[in-house]
């Protein structure tokens, strides 16, 4: 009975926790800390959702790939060449894969958090976990592709003789930051509402679609402030953290329109973005925090 | 089954589990789009509510080192326990606390990815118990060992026998080392060997003072295993103490039920009942003291048989069956060599049992009309039931006196 009583010592000595989810700051501080303690557990799930993924499949990877791949294509033609979208935007190719990476990455965290509570019913329902590690780990593999694309998209400029080695290149690094502070943000509050209301999911989708079109991913950020002129439209336009985010990587990595339109005082709209950003995943955690009580009883 | 003697928790146990005042309400809606919800806003869609308290003012404190059972009917509230305890589901009120290291047994592999091998399950299934890389890592051989699926482990899960599944998630989920272990329903599975080797293993979890929480449909074993034993019946404790009586008190609600069941339920099946057999009694002899039946006594099994029309050749059999629905015993007229003559209307017959051996615990009858080639003409399951004294020396469906001596030295 030695080993039993070595334990019960042990024991003796550790607090009583709560087992009910806590909202409160103090709470949410541990969960958040719970989750840093737990980052091996994230990377398995990370691990986990790839290569689940992309099991039996001949390309695997590769299709990651193929769909902004795909994407470009038919933008750089249709709008590009026919529609004559790429007057006074050279590289065109270069302009769009560096918008429509930087969007798919937002879209692939919010579209993949949103249902990710729900996907991993099983375990929810089943055994005690910090369950915000759910959508964080789908930020994980967003980047995992968001990765893979952004070599492609060096692979090119390359190719292009525009490899973007200069002063500017480091705006790719708060442009990033604002995708995963806003996606993760509001990957967690929707997937905890999606778990009471599940038209969310299919909500998302949609809004996703359009919001493609409410930065200057396809088209330049200067034919929408010749369209509608120097008026709150057109700040309200600027100041989506995914338009700003999209512009940083334009300013990261096209090299070639150094020269065409960007909004005045970029860095500090890119700063305040920054700041909301985090006090939105802070709001987003309390949400969480306060609805996660009762996601076994409604998955 | 040789039941060890309770490690009655010594005074120096410290408390591992501490619940006050615990009651959980479930809403069941009807409504569950986006749509319905906005529709039914407010006021009205009190109406589309119901409440359902699954739990009601648990009081509940458990000491390091002991094995607690929770039984109880279908939605007697037992899963919500673990669930709340186990951090699941937020109780609606009260308090709940615990402390140390916990692991839940999942069922059968939740949490098991069916494309990743059998390796990278088992690193997954060990960090969502808690555990990091390289503690895994480190009782990697032990688990697998434990698991004994061999080469396999680097084949995808999806492959693997149901068997070879369960062996692997248990493996991992003892291997975490808790304080305290939730178990819901998951130690009757695997093949005989290795349902052993599980017993084996909660049975060191036991000496080594670990706390051991199990929610069990199967009564044989939470007697055997548990130290104590909380009987829930509609989100309420009703029993919490030894675990012989607690299966007892639950036997008696079971009856209970089952009996207003036949009443209200047996509309359609009642009259098919009623026309070969009714009136059913089972009396012992020399009954005990809460009127049960005691061994070496004489039970009378009796009932009224009814014949519309004179039939030749009919047998009457008995069963009777132990709690768990194991055949304990059965007879028929034909094995007496008893010909029943043909006979119109009513006749009150009876088996007399002599000198009954039956182990404790509640027992079955059924009844049975057959016809002369082997047809059932008429079933009557679970006709009657009787309690058979526990004697508290053994276990299992024949009573039989054991003695313990040392023979030499």
């Amino acid at each position: 009975m030695t080993a039993a009583h070595d334990r019960f010592r042990v024991l003796e000595r550790q607090p009583f926790i709560s087992t009910a989810s806590d909202s409160t700051i103090r709470g949410v501080f541990r969960t958040s800390l719970e989750i840093v303690r737990r980052r091996d557990l994230l990377s398995l799930l990370v691990r986990r959702d790839l290569k689940s993924r992309y099991k039996d499949s001949a390309l695997g990877v590769v299709w990651t790939l193929i769909r902004p791949l795909t994407q470009l294509v038919v933008y750089y033609v249709v709008l590009g060449k026919f529609l004559g979208a790429e007057r006074g935007l050279p590289e065109f190719a270069i302009y769009i894969f560096s918008g429509l990476i930087a969007y798919g990455l937002f879209s692939e965290i919010v579209s993949s958090g949103t249902s990710s509570i729900l996907n991993n019913a099983g375990l929810v329902k089943k055994v005690y976990l910090p369950r915000a590690i759910f959508p964080l780990a789908s930020v994980g593999s967003a980047l995992f592709n968001f990765a893979m694309q952004l070599v492609i998209l060096v692979g090119a400029t390359l190719l292009l003789g525009t490899f973007p080695l200069h002063a500017d290149l480091w705006y790719a690094l708060p442009g990033l930051a604002l995708l995963l502070i806003y996606g993760y943000a509001l990957g967690l509050l929707l997937a905890a509402l999606n778990v009471y209301f599940r038209d969310i999911g299919y909500l998302v989708e949609v809004v996703l679609l359009l919001m493609l079109w409410a930065s200057p991913i396809v088209y330049g950020w200067g034919f929408v402030r010749d369209a509608v002129g120097p008026s709150l439209l057109l700040e309200i336009y600027t100041d989506n953290p995914v338009t700003l985010a999209v512009l940083a990587f334009h300013k990261a990595f096209w090299i070639a329109g150094a020269e065409s339109a960007y909004p005045e005082f970029l860095l500090m709209r890119i700063g305040v973005a920054l700041v909301a950003g985090l006090i939105f995943i802070v709001f987003s955690q309390f949400v969480f925090a306060r609805l996660q009580g009762n996601f076994a009883q409604e998955l | 089954m040789a039941k060890k003697p309770a490690p009655e928790a010594p005074p120096a146990a410290p408390e591992i589990v501490r619940m006050r005042g615990v009651s959980k309400r479930f809403i069941v809606r009807q409504d569950n789009s986006l749509k319905e919800r906005l529709v039914t806003l407010g006021r009205i869609g009190r109406k589309h509510r119901s409440d359902f308290w699954a739990l009601r003012d648990i009081d509940l404190t458990i000491h390091a080192g002991t094995t607690v059972g929770l039984i109880g009917h279908n939605g007697s509230g037992k899963s919500t326990l673990l669930k709340v305890l186990g951090g699941i589901i937020d109780p609606t009120s009260g308090s709940a606390e615990r402390r140390g290291r916990i692991a839940a047994l999942l069922e059968l592999g939740t949490g098991f990815h069916p494309d990743l091998t059998g390796r990278e399950n088992v690193f997954l299934n060990a960090a969502i118990l808690g555990l990091t890389r390289a503690e895994t890592e480190a009782r990697l051989d032990e688990i697998l060992a434990f698991a004994s699926i061999g080469d396999h482990i680097d084949t995808q899960v999806k492959f693997y026998s149901s068997g070879m599944f369960v062996r692997l998630a248990f493996a991992v989920a003892v291997h975490t080392d808790p304080d305290l272990l939730l178990v819901d329903e998951v130690l009757a599975v695997g093949d005989e060997a290795f349902q052993r080797k599980c017993m084996d293993k909660i049975r060191t979890f036991q000496q080594e003072g670990r706390t051991i929480v199990l929610v069990s449909h199967s009564l044989d074993q939470v007697v055997d295993l548990c130290d104590r034993t909380v009987l829930l019946n509609n989100g309420e404790v009703v029993f919490d103490g030894d675990p012989r009586d607690a299966v007892r008190e639950f036997r008696g609600i079971l009856e209970t039920r089952r009996k207003a069941e036949v009443q209200a339920g047996g509309g359609a099946a009642a009259p098919q009942y009623l026309q070969w057999v009714d009136s059913a009694l089972a009396t012992p002899s020399a009954p005990g003291p809460d009127g049960e039946l005691m061994a070496g006594t004489d039970l009378d099994i009796e009932f009224d048989l009814h014949c519309d029309a004179p039939k030749a050749g009919m047998i009457l059999a008995i069963g009777i069956d132990s709690s768990r629905g194991q055949v304990a015993y059965s007879t028929t007229t034909r094995l007496l060599g008893v010909d029943l003559e043909p006979f119109t209307g009513t006749r009150r017959v009876r088996f007399r049992l002599e000198d009954c051996q039956f182990g404790p615990g509640k027992y079955f009858v059924h009844i049975s009309v057959i016809d002369e080639i082997g047809v059932h003409l008429y079933d009557w399951p679970q006709a009657i039931s009787f309690d058979m004294h526990d004697y508290r020396t053994s276990f299992g469906t024949v009573h039989i006196e054991p003695r313990f001596e040392i023979v030499d030295g």
